[in-house]
């Protein structure tokens, strides 16, 4: 794997700018991660971070907001806003020499957003068509319902928000969760392109050194629930969704975790694709992947199947999941390893996926890794250590939520 | 970045563009035959043929197809449209050899019977998947109107019925006549030699039927229709419009693709500032569909059910504002920024480059580079966006809906 030019700023506020610098492209990309997800929203108000990720763009410094898209438009950005459990996140990417007038704007967007109460109405209508929308796509929908079921509250309440919750938002909620959550202390920027450290870094102090908050937020977990769980719907397909407990990013055995779930679904030769696509035609569309909270994860699966055949799938599928106790191959982890290998070298070729990857790094680890550090920490792995792995965080604690029109029997020995 | 092509005996083109500061390298065939190569008894054989590939061949089990694409890390799928079939795969240098004879063998399947019964229930499944996505409902239902009587019109899955029905023999007829080298364009793009990508050609593809397909040159005549599909439970309503516009071979297809950047872009455009920015809508936007013969512009709007009529209306006066006035030169300087932008970003990937090569090749047998494309861009003029709006000018031509509204 080549050589990655990695290099880490800390101003003196707090902020943390993350810079790779990457020779052979034309192109800088960015991820600013703000420190106002969703589990920031006040109870009953999911939403709010949502909400403020449409207003924030709606002008800023000295630009008002169709001279800020303009302006972003007329310099080439691609960008775009979401919102996590934990991040407020804006992404862009643009040809590199442009980087510069780029972040001078994003830095008036993250300091002094106009926040204005001609904006907000227009902002809240847009959440609730996108939240409308969700309620229209069942895939989404399950997985967001079994996000809302398996971790606590307000870890599990969709980032995007609540249709029933949005009435309750007010611009001055949306102020408040700004001016207390947006703060330069857990500030991430990571960027990745054909750019100078030395030069970004100036930038960067010039733009944020002089921000400070002295403000900061908190949440109360709560219990969350039922653990199992079924959603009426009139539809061809029944959704299923089931998670069960894993380890988090920062955890030592992450990618012993990843390499499980990989055996299980990591491309079409894996178990779940091979068992309940290929061998039983159950379904298009099933697959496992590792979520990771800051302090928790799970296994998260999906499958969607027509009503009919909707139980065998839910019986296959649960079945190859406890099974994976019983012994993984050589060959299956070779596999894994194979992809991995292949994705680690690939995303050098995408600014984008590596602004995101070094901030993600940063704001779990309190480090970059390189990607010669993962490729050496995956080749370790053996058949033995990942079934350890399996044993010691079994399949079981299962949350299963079906939507579709009859409910469906769970195994009486979960 | 150097181009190289050739052609062997049995028709196959093959193209590469060749870059030793990449990572990788993106592999693909390009097959014409896609939905609108079917006939009426046939509806869907190219998904579900497509599906079938990966079934293996006399010397390979699915297993085996399956397995092999894992183990050298490969970054595969494949694509089914109305005018073609796309096999891909994206892998690191050293596997590039394999994973190219792995497509090229599985093009030529066995089709068994067992695996054809199996994986007709996951083309139903996936059928049964789209049907609960509105979005996927409303663009079947969108080109059936638009070009209604028309080849293009055709469902690219195919219905339910249409796949019960469908026999391996269809099948394996369809795969006969429309999997003929002359049909096939081989691209490479990335990190390999051309001598490589010659000699892997001559000595896995040579043996290949000779022989192509022709389309009608009928050209389609769309009727204007209204179309309402009516779901009482959904939450919003969506729209899509069609009206038609330049063809895949067009000089103005630049020019069209700016004016749908300017009137319909996901940000700043004339949509984005009448309809999203003010909340009216969640998705407004104007996008370009090429085909070999004619073309489309495609609006697809997603709003409260509410506010359909008026969101309608707004998109008709921007419509008439620009048929009459154009677009101005600064709109326009900056969707040429903004595309370039998207040109150069996009390149970067050579599994990106990949589909641009073969995009244009298959509809214009030419090469273009990303400076070709960039220049291309810089040259659009008002004038020429003038000439499209004169000989395509927007319009709620075809208008289909999905939702809760039962009227408008």
């Amino acid at each position: 794997m080549h050589h990655q030019e990695l290099n880490v700023h800390r101003l003196a506020n707090g902020m943390t700018l993350v810079v790779e610098t990457m020779r052979n492209v034309q192109s800088a990309a960015f991820t600013l991660l703000l420190p106002s997800g969703s589990v920031f929203d006040p109870p009953d108000q999911n939403g709010v971070a949502s909400v403020l990720a449409t207003w924030l763009l709606k002008g800023a410094g000295k630009r008002g907001s169709q001279e800020l898209t303009t302006d972003l438009d007329n310099l080439g950005v691609q960008r775009s806003e979401s919102v996590g459990v934990s991040h407020l996140m804006l992404n862009g990417a643009t040809l590199s020499h442009i980087l510069h007038p780029t972040l001078e704007i994003y830095a008036d967007i993250v300091r002094s957003p106009h926040l204005a109460d001609e904006h907000f109405e227009s902002s809240t209508a847009y959440v609730e068509q996108m939240l409308g929308s969700i309620e229209d796509e069942p895939r989404q929908k399950v997985m967001q319902e079994l996000r809302r079921r398996t971790f606590k509250r307000p870890w599990g309440l969709p980032p995007e928000g609540s249709l029933d919750d949005l009435p309750r938002i007010d611009p001055d909620d949306v102020r408040q969760n700004w001016g207390k959550c947006v703060r330069p202390q857990e500030t991430i920027l990571g960027i990745a392109g054909n750019v100078e450290f030395e030069a970004v870094k100036s930038w960067v102090e010039e733009l944020f050194g002089d921000w400070d908050n002295p403000l900061s937020a908190e949440f109360k977990e709560l219990d969350s629930g039922p653990t199992f769980d079924h959603l009426q719907q009139e539809s061809t397909q029944t959704q299923i969704g089931i998670a069960y407990p894993s380890v988090p990013y920062r955890h030592p055995d992450y990618y012993t975790a990843w390499a499980a779930v990989g055996v299980l679904s990591g491309g079409m030769s894996s178990r779940l694709f091979t068992e309940v696509r290929e061998k039983r035609g159950l379904c298009y569309s099933v697959y496992a992947s590792l979520n990771s909270l800051p302090h928790d994860g799970r296994v998260i699966c999906y499958a969607g199947t027509t009503n009919e055949r909707a139980q065998e799938t839910l019986d296959v599928t649960l079945q190859v999941i406890r099974e994976l106790k019983n012994g993984i191959g050589e060959d299956e982890l070779a596999r894994c390893k194979a992809r991995a290998k292949s994705s680690l070298i690939m995303q050098q070729e995408s600014t984008m996926a590596r602004s995101s990857s070094v901030a993600r790094d940063w704001f779990h680890l309190g480090e970059v890794q390189t990607l010669n550090d993962i490729h050496k920490r995956i080749e370790e792995l053996t058949p033995q250590a990942v079934l350890e792995h399996v044993h010691q965080f079994p399949a079981q604690d299962f949350t299963i939520l079906t939507i579709g029109p009859e409910m469906l029997e769970i195994p009486n020995d979960l | 970045m150097i181009f190289n092509k050739t052609q062997l005996d049995n028709g196959l083109e093959i193209i590469a563009e060749i870059n030793p500061s990449v990572h990788s390298v993106a592999v693909g065939f390009f097959v014409k035959a896609g939905s609108r190569d079917e006939s009426q008894d046939v509806s869907g054989v190219s998904h579900f043929l497509e599906h079938m590939m990966f079934k293996g061949t006399e010397d390979l089990t699915a297993e085996d197809v399956n397995r092999i694409f894992d183990e050298v890390g490969a970054n595969y799928n494949a694509a089914t449209g109305e005018e073609s079939t796309f096999y891909y795969a994206a892998v690191l240098p050293e596997y590039w050899r394999r994973t190219a004879e792995l497509l090229a063998a599985i093009l030529y399947p066995s089709l068994r019977n067992d695996d054809f019964e199996m994986e007709k229930q996951v083309i139903l499944e996936e059928i049964g998947m789209y049907e609960d996505q509105p979005s996927f409902v409303l663009y079947d239902r969108l080109m059936q109107s638009h070009f209604a009587g028309h080849p293009l019109g055709q469902s690219i899955l195919g219905s339910s019925d249409s796949v019960r029905r469908l026999t391996a023999d269809q099948m394996r007829q369809y795969h006969h006549d429309h999997y003929r080298a002359g049909n096939i364009v081989l691209a490479v793009a990335g990190n390999t030699t051309w001598n490589e990508v010659e000699d892997f050609a001559r000595t896995c593809c040579q043996h290949w039927p000779a022989g192509g397909t022709s389309r009608s040159a009928e050209l389609p005549r769309p009727p204007s229709t209204r179309e309402l599909l009516v779901r009482e439970s959904a939450f919003q309503e969506q729209l899509m419009l069609m009206t038609p516009a330049p063809a895949a071979d067009s000089p103005l297809r630049f020019a069209a693709e700016l004016l749908t950047v300017v009137v319909g872009d996901d940000s700043g455009s004339r949509f984005y500032w009448k309809l999203v920015d003010s909340g009216l809508a969640e998705v407004a936007e104007l996008s370009f569909q090429d085909y070999e013969d004619c073309g489309g512009f495609m609006t697809y709007l997603t709003c409260d059910p509410e506010q359909v009529g008026a969101n309608l209306e707004h998109i008709r006066e921007i419509f008439d504002d620009v048929n009459r006035h154009g677009v101005s030169e600064e709109e326009l300087s900056r969707a040429k920024n903004k595309t370039a932008a998207r040109i150069v970003l996009r390149s970067e990937r050579p599994m990106e480059r990949l589909s641009s090569l073969g995009g244009n090749w298959i509809y214009r047998k030419e090469y273009r580079s990303v400076t070709d494309d960039l220049q291309a861009i810089e040259q659009v003029t008002r004038d020429q966006i003038r000439e499209v709006i004169d000989r395509y000018p927007l319009t709620q031509w075809t208008t289909t809906a999905i939702g809760p509204r039962t009227a408008w």
